[in-house]
């Protein structure tokens, strides 16, 4: 029996090809400069955002045309009143001033004051917020393993073409699923189990009853959606020169499919639900509005119904960052759990 | 860029025809109806009269919703047209700037992507006011981002074609690149996807107008009527229907037609399916020591074409069989067929398939599981990326065998030392991308000892792999053989390496085969004008063997063009009359030799 040990270079990693333990190789450090380095231009690309968010929110008041106190206040207010509101809102300084007040405002927590209500528009945010929030989570709590396992038998039963009759129903079923807009399927489960058999409350929030059709009727498309996925990402793996090793092994197809398949499916399946989520976020404000549910969604449509506009601006800034948010914490997530990725930025 | 009709792609197409003679029929045919106040039917429910019910003035909401139809596309397509021309400018953006201020238009759609179109809307509605031209203006910029992206991915596939290059290098201004060569180019897949995005305008405006952020009255379309509809919902739900079923159609039509065009779009670059290769064999006299023993094994796909066509096949115990041929041979198919893994639509049929004496028909997967081992070619590609090396090793004593984790566990890292792998406790723990790729072949291998194997089938094990590794493997399969006394069934493009490992040698051509003879043989003894080609293309020892029939003019038949005759007669160089129409069959030719060639014996 010759002996073979240690004849062979490792081909994805350079250095010594056995390192002892407990030290950490060459190649190893360099990989994690380049995942830290990663995780820097990330981290970058996210403030830039953020400050060009800040901008355009800043941006928006001043983009309206005419005086947006005037506007606001319509034709009849008194000039002393809009004199006043104007410096209130410091919009008699020059812009440069305004711009650096509003920064330092922002970051310290001050969005400034309804025009309708007075209050705080930092309170009111910090009060709707989790109300959308919990929509959109619970949402995508629910599309997810709904979703990726109709996708997964779709594959699996659509496989090189065969059941044609299936793959066709699964598409249209899916792709008319996905057209139908979330404020639809809302006013569609309104009408179906709050109004005609009862079995909801039709609006409002009070209590765990009360999440059910709002829940629903956000997570519809989302399902359809991340089963379409699914399917294409399943067929995809299905292909692969290790599925064929794992049928050599004779293994039963639950455990193919769960095991071996499921898992390389999930980073793309992943992206998507990050996506999705910034999507259910927007998704809410319409449902919000046919549920009267006591969240952001519904206060911006307020506050632009009447011209409420610091509202407006803390409202959509407060989106952005969110949006912004989600889709750094996706890239770091997907960083750190595909294993292949640091091959992947090497080459 | 033919566009593929489906069922819903017509569907799809018939109802956005019906949309677009509503939006012109509407108005004209029931224009009057829709407007008609009448005090003494306000606020009606659905009726016999009024199907939909009447609004606060008594007008008859079916008439309005079909009358709607017309300024609601009309929205939708003006602010699609925006969209598509403010995204189509940013898009271009990056070809036209100096490189900096290029980057900086790619980074500026990058993000605006990620925001969700709504979001987009709401802002320009904050600007604009309410009202249809900020809806129009919202939802136009919310498309945007989309078509620059577009774009942008379209001119820089195009712009890396070799004509745009030529352009270049002659010194053609980059702003004439871009609308000569580029422009037009694209223009194709962008008028495509405006289906697409004009379904989503429909859908958008519906929710602004929806949410009474868009259009305001005495103007009305869908998403008005929804929204006046919505707030009777309590009392007469069937008054918010109407504009819903109209919305949610044309949602739908858009969305069906759109798919279809955009995917005729994406079609651009329509990839061939992959032919799968094709075989040839003979029988012989059974052999009741054999551990594998294949008789008239044939592989059909759809169109009746037989990439392996009566392939007979024994190897002893212990014994190392090559099967060599080109790509296109059939080898690999045959190897799949007697692991039972061709791929669906390909059928096997057999007079006889017997693992270890017996029908593998009848073997469970207990016993396929234990006493088969494949390896294939591309070792990363066969192991699983998501799972530890070791966890893969061990699943099989996990579910054929019952075996608890641990005592799995000690035994695939007993099996990674078995095939040289260093360190194979640390191995087993890391996931393959870890491993280089001979220690991932070593891996496989390990896999395929983790039972107690009766035939290996290695399917260009060592192609994959730098030659330095390729011997080390090819030395390893040996001592496994030799410890084991497993069959193996070595199947390669490569006759030199087959020569090197194998005790025989069975050549295939166009499904069947050919030649089989004792490895040692192949230098002097082969007969076959093929094997004698493929031996003489062979260059010196070190040279590239990758292409080992170089020196052949002509390719191999695909399995549906075969004629009458003998495959390889087309170029052969002592083919006559009768080998374009009669099949030699597979006949003795001297000890342990056959071959399948009528000049020849
Ligand atoms: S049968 Fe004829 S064509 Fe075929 S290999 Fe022999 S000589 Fe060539």
């Amino acid at each position: 029996m010759p002996d073979t040990s240690g004849l062979e270079t490792p081909g994805t990693v350079t250095g010594p090809p056995f390192p002892p333990p407990g030290r950490a190789p060459e190649a190893v450090r360099r990989a994690a400069r380049r995942r830290a380095r990663v995780v820097v231009r990330r981290a970058v690309r996210f403030a830039v955002s953020l400050a060009v968010l800040l901008a355009a929110s800043f941006a928006m008041i001043h983009l309206i045309p005419g005086d947006p106190v005037r506007t606001a206040l319509g034709p009849t207010a008194p000039v002393e009143l809009v004199e006043a509101r104007r410096a209130a809102l410091g919009l008699d300084r020059p812009l440069p001033e305004q711009f650096a007040t509003y920064v330092t405002n922002v970051l310290s927590g001050n969005l400034g004051t309804s025009f309708i209500t007075s209050e705080p528009v930092g309170e009111v945010i910090a009060a709707r917020l989790p109300n959308t929030l919990a929509l959109a989570l619970l949402a995508t709590l629910l599309a997810l393993p709904a979703g990726v396992p109709l996708g997964m038998w779709a594959a699996v039963r659509t496989q090189n073409g065969r059941n044609r009759g299936s793959e066709l129903t699964f598409g249209s079923v899916t792709g008319t699923a996905v057209a139908v807009p979330e404020f639809l399927y809302a006013i569609g489960l309104v009408s179906a189990f709050a109004i005609g058999l009862g079995w909801f409350p039709p609006a409002g929030k009070a209590g765990p009853i009360t999440y059910v059709l709002p829940v629903l009727a956000l997570a519809a498309g989302p399902v359809a959606m991340i089963a379409r996925i699914a399917r294409v990402e399943t067929l995809r793996e299905l292909g692969k020169d290790y599925v064929r090793l794992a049928r050599a092994k004779r293994l039963p197809a639950r455990r193919l499919h769960l095991r071996h398949v499921l898992p390389n499916t999930l980073t793309a399946t992943l992206t998507v639900c990050g996506l999705l989520l910034t999507s259910l976020i927007a998704g809410s404000v319409l449902v919000e509005f046919v549920f009267a549910w006591p969240g952001l969604g519904l206060k911006i449509v307020e506050s632009i119904t009447q011209k409420d506009y610091p509202v407006a601006q803390g409202v959509i800034l407060v989106y952005g960052a969110i949006v912004l948010v989600v889709n750094l914490a996706v890239d770091l997530l997907l960083g750190a759990l595909d294993p292949t990725s640091e091959i992947r930025e090497q080459s | 860029m033919p566009v593929r009709w489906s069922g819903p792609a017509v569907a799809g197409a018939v109802i956005v025809a019906l949309m677009a003679a509503l939006a012109v029929a509407g108005p004209i045919v029931w224009g009057d109806a829709a407007e008609r106040i009448d005090a003494g039917a306000i606020l009606q429910g659905a009726s016999a009269e009024h199907p939909l019910g009447t609004d606060n003035l008594g007008r008859d909401l079916l008439a309005r919703v079909l009358v709607a139809g017309r300024f609601s596309l009309a929205l939708a397509l003006a602010a699609t047209l925006i969209g598509a021309v403010a995204g189509i400018l940013l898009g271009t953006l990056p070809s036209v700037l100096p490189r900096r201020a290029a980057r900086l238009a790619t980074g500026t759609v990058n993000a605006l992507v990620a925001f969700p179109g709504l979001l987009l809307a709401m802002f320009t509605a904050v600007v604009a006011g309410l009202g249809a031209r900020g809806a129009v203006l919202g939802i136009g910029a919310a498309i945007a981002p989309g078509f620059a992206r577009l774009t942008q991915t379209l001119a820089a596939t195009v712009a890396g074609a070799d004509y745009v290059s030529a352009a270049r290098m002659l010194g053609v201004p980059r702003r004439r690149i871009l609308s000569r060569h580029v422009l037009p180019n694209i223009a194709e897949p962008l008028i495509l996807n405006l289906t697409q995005a004009l379904g989503g305008a429909l859908l958008g405006l519906a929710g602004m107008s929806f949410l009474g952020l868009g259009v305001q009255p005495p103007s009305f379309d869908w998403g008005r009527l929804l929204f006046d509809g919505f707030s009777r919902i309590y009392v007469t739900p069937e008054v918010a229907l109407g504009p819903a079923a109209a919305v949610a159609l044309a949602g739908i039509g858009f969305n069906l037609l759109g798919d279809a065009l955009a995917r005729a779009a994406a079609r651009t670059t329509v990839r061939k399916a992959e032919e799968p290769p094709a075989p040839p064999a003979e029988p012989d006299e059974p052999d009741p020591g054999a551990v594998l023993d294949v008789r008239d094994l044939t592989v059909t796909f759809p169109g009746g074409s037989n990439p392996v066509r009566g392939l007979s096949l024994t190897v002893a115990p212990g014994e190392v069989v090559g099967l060599v041929g080109e790509s296109g041979s059939g080898k690999s198919l045959t190897a799949a067929a007697i692991g039972g893994l061709v791929p669906y639509p390909g059928k096997v049929t057999y007079g006889r398939l017997h693992l270890g004496g017996r029908d593998v028909a009848t073997l469970s997967d207990k016993e396929l599981g234990t006493a088969l081992a494949m390896v294939f070619q591309d070792p990363l590609a066969a192991l699983n990326p998501a799972l530890k090396v070791g966890g893969q090793l061990a699943e099989v004593a996990v579910v054929h065998e019952g075996a608890s984790r641990a005592e799995a566990r000690r035994r695939a890292v007993d099996r990674l030392g078995q095939v040289h792998l260093p360190e194979p406790e640390r191995r087993a723990a890391q996931h393959p991308h870890e491993l280089s790729g001979g220690m991932r072949q070593r891996a496989v291998i390990a896999m395929g000892l983790m039972g107690t194997p009766r035939l290996i089938i290695a399917d260009e094990p060592t192609t994959a792999l730098d030659v330095t590794v390729q011997r080390q493997i090819l030395r390893l399969l040996r001592e496994v053989v030799a410890e084991t006394g497993a069959a193996t069934l070595f199947i390669s493009h490569d006759i030199a390496v087959v020569g090197q490992l194998c005790d025989r040698v069975v050549v295939m051509y166009a499904g069947r085969v050919v030649e089989e003879l004792p490895a040692d043989r192949l230098a002097e003894g082969a007969a076959h004008p093929y094997t004698r080609a493929l031996i003489a293309s062979l260059p010196g020892l070190d040279t590239d063997r990758t292409r080992p029939l170089a020196g052949i003019p002509g390719t191999q038949p695909a399995p549906d063009q075969v004629g009458p005759g003998c495959a390889f007669a087309p170029r052969c160089s002592l083919a006559t009359e009768r080998c374009t129409t009669e099949r030699p069959e597979l006949d003795a030719h001297g000890p342990r030799q056959r071959v399948a060639c009528w000049e020849v014996s």
